[in-house]
């Protein structure tokens, strides 16, 4: 308990650090917001009252922790171009990414240890070298390429699954593979490595000569050792899978927080984009602690030396 | 097969088949095991002792297996036995401990629910607290201190005595008819190593379990066992009853070994050890493994493998210089 509230802590200073990068980015980035949202024929006049409304006539340090301090109050500032508040317009998005990478999330890891524990116990017999081979692709066929393909040959082609996603689970389908594929592929290559690596260990041989079945051998004495390394993998690729979100949503019109994103790059929309990227980093490092919690309960070791 | 032997195994070949060649790790193997008895097997780190007894337990690994021989066990073959029938047997007939007690404990399950898995998957209780309380049992019984405290820990909790009576305790929870202990102490220090011996040959006094003592240690043998082989390359190259050995060696190997051991207020001015370095398996020459080390080797040694013969009483040796001596 002590050590989650100890990582809750240690989020701030990164977190502070996230949001000051961002926002000198978005303030170097050519383009000035207010004319973007005027457009071109505006009186200076008007442009002025703007400019003050939305404080960019403020010093740039004072306008950090304005923006700082909002955020503390749960207020993202408001979308320049959607004219809301950015927390409601990413809270409605939320569920939608959260659904899709739940369920890509799901995919990857049944898929990722089913081939990876048949592929360690055929050991370079034909099962294990078709699932490598098929994991290879996995990881290395980018996911923009798995998402168009996915979508051209069984949503346009073979008409099994709708073009875009309207929030049905079914829609959902295709996006989740896409957005699964990628770690699929490292979770089947890193389980058949590490469990190939653990079934080599003296313990097993003492689970073996107690007179266990393989199965009980395996499931009940390997594969929990086997997933620490698995774990930490994809703490680490958490990130990716976030910018793996954006090109889903993109390719599929899925209206969540990546979609968010990229419109607010394309728009200049500054408040959303910061609120997106903020929500993004906090997701991650959430991710990263849930991997470290799950770490200490496959791994007493770890538990007690906290 | 004679009925008071509990293990008989002849002429035993396991090899590992590598891409660089075949390793004949177990090289044409006799070895008995009378009941109710502790046999030693000694021999150089890599002279197939561990792979010996892995043969027994089933649990060589690919690319590792036995090629040709028998091992009987009991009545039961185990040679070519299914892995069900040896499954049977092993953990509950016939069990084994390992040299490092670190790393033969699960790092993540509690060591109780370890021991407990052998009762159960044996059939030997029905419930998960009948179990428990046998468990427990056995802890008190190999002089584990607060068993019910000790059941829920986790190896790295452990010490390494403790965790080597853990393992001790898993081996005999189910009255193991042979108990197979490769080099149990190796790793814990000499009070802690005596206090385990000590318990092993309790539970063969009391028990009439055999124990195959695989060890480099001979001073562990001289204090423990009734019988030796000593093992070289792959091959026994002598055995005999502890006195014997001790007292009358007849193999060069065997006394290079003797000689290797350090004596207490001996006059020895610096610790013996055998010229040269064991042989590599993948190259074994038609001759006695030994020779490329032995002083007396002679020119038949290079050429011909001598056969085990016998130099005394329940004494045998594989060498040639018996015969021009004897
Ligand atoms: N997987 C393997 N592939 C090839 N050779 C192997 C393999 N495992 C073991 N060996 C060989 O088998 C031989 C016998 O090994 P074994 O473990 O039985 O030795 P040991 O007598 O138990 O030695 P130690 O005292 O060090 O435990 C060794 O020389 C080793 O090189
Ligand atoms: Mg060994």
């Amino acid at each position: 308990m002590k050590r989650v509230l100890k990582r809750l802590l240690s989020m701030i200073p990164v977190l502070l650090g996230v949001m000051l990068l961002i926002f000198i980015m978005l303030r170097i980035i050519p383009g000035d917001p207010v004319s973007i949202l005027l457009g071109e024929h505006y009186s200076q006049d008007t442009i002025d009252r703007l400019t003050k409304a939305m404080n960019l006539d403020k010093p740039l340090m004072q306008q950090f922790f304005s923006y700082v301090l909002g955020v503390l109050h749960g207020d993202l500032g408001v979308s320049y171009i959607m004219k809301r508040p950015v927390t409601d317009i990413i809270l409605q998005a939320f569920p939608h990414t959260v659904k899709l990478a739940v369920m890509a999330a799901l995919f990857a890891w049944v898929i990722g240890l089913l081939t990876g524990i048949v592929a360690a116990v055929t050991q370079n017999r034909p099962p294990d070298r078709i699932f490598m081979t098929l994991s290879l692709a996995g990881v290395s066929v980018p996911i923009f390429m798995v998402a168009l393909a996915l979508q051209y040959f069984l949503a346009f082609k073979v008409k099994l699954f709708p073009l875009t996603s309207d929030g049905s689970l079914k829609s959902m389908i295709l996006p989740a593979i896409a957005l699964g594929w990628n770690s699929a592929g490292s979770i089947a290559r890193m389980t058949r490595s590490s469990l190939i690596e653990v079934m080599q260990s003296d313990y097993i041989d003492t689970a073996r000569a107690k007179g266990l079945r393989r199965g009980a051998v395996i499931f009940g004495h390997a594969l929990k050792n086997a997933m620490l390394p698995v774990i930490t993998m994809m703490a680490l690729q958490l990130s990716s899978m976030m910018s793996g979100a954006v090109i889903t949503e993109s390719v599929f019109s899925i209206p969540g927080i990546g979609r968010l994103a990229t419109d607010a790059v394309q728009n200049r929309d500054m408040p959303l984009l910061q609120g997106t990227i903020l929500f993004t980093t906090v997701i991650v490092i959430l991710g990263n602690l849930l991997a470290d919690f799950l770490y200490a309960v496959l791994d007493p070791r770890i538990r007690r030396e906290a | 097969m004679s009925k008071e032997n509990v293990l008989e195994i002849r002429d035993l070949h396991s090899s590992f088949f590598t891409d660089s060649g075949v390793v004949r790790a177990v090289n044409g193997v006799d070895l008995v095991i009378p009941q109710g008895k502790i046999i030693g097997l000694v021999g150089e780190s890599g002279c197939g002792k561990s792979m010996t007894a892995k043969s027994v337990m089933g649990l060589l690994r690919y690319p590792g297996r036995i090629e040709s021989g028998s091992i009987r066990f009991m009545d039961k073959e185990l040679v070519g036995l299914p892995d069900k029938e040896l499954r049977k047997l092993c953990g509950n007939e016939m069990s084994m401990i390992f040299q490092e007690p670190m790393t033969s404990l699960n790092p993540v399950l509690r060591v109780g629910r370890q021991v407990e898995e052998a009762i159960l998957v044996h059939g030997k209780a029905e419930k998960r607290a009948e179990a428990k309380k046998l468990v427990l049992d056995m802890f008190e019984h190999v002089g584990i201190p607060e068993g019910e405290k000790r059941y829920s820990c986790y190896p790295h909790e452990l010490s390494g005595g403790l965790r080597q009576r853990v393992m001790i305790a898993m081996a005999m929870v189910c009255r193991p008819r042979l108990l197979i202990a490769d080099e149990p102490t190796t790793a814990l220090d000499v009070t802690i190593e005596a206090q385990i011996l000590q318990l092993m040959q309790k539970e063969c006094r009391e028990s009439g379990m055999s124990i195959l003592l695989i060890t480099h240690n001979l001073g562990v043998v001289a204090e423990i066992c009734d019988f030796v082989y000593v093992m070289y390359a792959g091959r026994i190259v002598e055995s005999g009853s502890v006195c014997e050995i001790f007292d009358h060696p007849a193999h060069p190997y065997t006394r290079g070994l003797l000689h290797s051991m350090p004596v207490i207020g001996g006059d020895q001015e610096y610790l013996y050890a055998i010229p040269g370095a064991v042989p590599n398996l993948l190259r074994l020459g038609a001759g006695c493994a030994f020779c490329g080390r032995c002083e007396k080797a002679q020119d038949r040694c290079r050429e011909e493998m001598p056969e085990l013969k016998a130099v005394g009483e329940d004494h045998f040796s594989r060498c040639f210089l018996h015969e021009t001596e004897g």
